[in-house]
């Protein structure tokens, strides 16, 4: 079954949505993205959608829910590389997308993350175990 | 009908002859367009009448016998409005085609009375269809003029400049409507993606109005670049336009607005960790320190 990879940089997780998104596959990438927030304790989430080109309510929902959920989970996330065309849609779609943090490209995004988190930060950030 | 267009036919020559007449009579614009091109002109069209296939009836200026002839007059009139012609000096240009017509009606219809009035009738209806085709078509052409010279006021009028690394200002000049804020949008949008700018700074000290449709476009821009992982700050905001917005009930209380450009471009320089300093000594303005 076709799967959204999600690695793993310290504490940080990193998605990279590569492919057109469906609802099947948001549904397993927020799935998987919870278990292995769980799983490592992750405490920062960057999705990377330069890639996609076409959003919907669902998937913009989606990725609304997974934020609220890693939330929970002590997580922050940022959503990052979002196309113009994908802005200008969301809004015209009435969806502002409220808590979600946003960058514009995986630099800034992770910059955002180490500067929010690193309060939080109890472990040594030794590790670049990418892993899938 | 054929032994009118047979007698057109014959009586070629003498026809464009006093057509020309009558358009010189009728219009002084020889400074735009040359005698050589409007004889050409005349002869082109006399031939698209005279070469219709035999059985197109005049009195239906919608037959495909006329196709040919009303394309011909179609791109003339194109070309006259471009040209800076009025409309009634394009319709001048059929409608003087009736004399000379009516003169060889005159010659082939002799003393019946009947035939002559019919034929005149005939011609008379015919040319002035063509006369408002051409009306038509000639409104079309300055209708495309009008909407080519706006296109490219909306490319004009949406600037987006780079005030530092990674600060855009977008300065909006004139009234805004669904239209424009949507260039508008989309400039700005794109402009954040190419320049890779933390910040956007929109500058509405040139707009005259805002009402609850513009503030609304203002906001969904915002909240898209917000979405991208910009962040807008309003400013030019005028004390009369204040007013505006506090009594139309819009909320803006999740957007950062500023008075001034110069108070947004700070604010934005701040965030982005920078500061500007005055040095004790002012750099001397020389021809050798200009390149700093």
């Amino acid at each position: 079954m076709e799967r959204i990879p999600i690695l793993r940089m310290g504490n940080f997780l990193l998605v990279t949505i590569q492919v057109d998104m469906h609802d099947k596959l948001a549904l397993t990438l927020q799935d998987d993205l919870t278990n292995r927030i769980a799983e490592v304790g992750a405490k920062g989430v960057l999705i990377d959608i330069s890639s996609l080109e076409i959003v919907d309510s669902f998937i913009g929902r989606t990725l609304a829910n997974i934020a609220s959920m890693a939330r929970v989970l002590d997580a922050l996330t940022v959503v990052v590389g979002m196309q113009p065309a994908v802005a200008i849609t969301l809004v015209e779609l009435g969806m502002s997308l409220p808590g979600i943090h946003t960058a514009l490209n995986v630099e800034s995004g992770i910059e955002f993350l180490r500067q929010n988190v690193s309060e939080y930060d109890d472990k040594d950030d030794d590790g670049d175990n990418t892993e899938v | 009908m054929s032994d009118l267009f047979q007698a057109i036919q014959k009586n070629r020559e003498s026809i464009l002859k006093e057509w020309l007449e009558s358009i010189r009579v009728a219009s002084r614009r020889r400074n735009i367009i040359d005698d050589r091109e409007l004889e050409s002109q005349t002869a082109e069209v006399l031939s698209a009448i005279v070469d219709a296939p035999s059985g197109t009836k005049l009195a239906d200026v919608n037959a495909p016998g006329w196709q040919p002839l009303k394309d011909l007059l179609n791109s003339l009139s194109m070309s006259r409005a471009t040209l800076g012609f009025t409309p009634s000096e394009t319709a001048l240009f059929v409608l003087s085609l009736k004399p000379s017509l009516f003169s060889i009606v005159r010659s082939i219809s002799g003393d019946n009375a009947d035939q002559l009035f019919l034929q005149i009738t005939e011609v008379n209806d015919f040319v002035d269809r063509l006369a408002l085709y051409t009306t038509d078509s000639f409104i079309a052409g300055r209708n495309q003029v009008i909407m080519r010279q706006q296109e490219e006021m909306l490319e004009l009028s949406t600037p987006v400049v780079t005030l530092w690394d990674g600060i855009v200002a977008l300065p909006l000049i004139g009234t805004l409507d669904s239209a424009r804020t949507q260039v508008v949008m989309e400039s700005l949008l794109q402009a954040i993606v190419q320049t890779n700018s933390r910040f956007a700074i929109i500058d509405i000290t040139g707009v005259p109005t805002v009402d609850t449709l513009v503030a609304q476009h203002l906001l969904k821009t915002i909240t898209a670049a917000r979405l991208m992982g910009a962040e807008c700050i309003l400013s030019g905001i005028r004390p009369q336009i204040a007013q505006t917005i506090v009594h139309l009930g819009i909320n803006l209380t999740d957007v950062i607005t500023k008075a001034r450009l110069a108070d947004a471009f700070k604010l934005a320089l701040t965030r982005s960790g920078r500061t500007v300093v005055r040095t004790d000594k002012p750099a001397a303005v020389t021809a050798a320190t200009r390149e700093n």
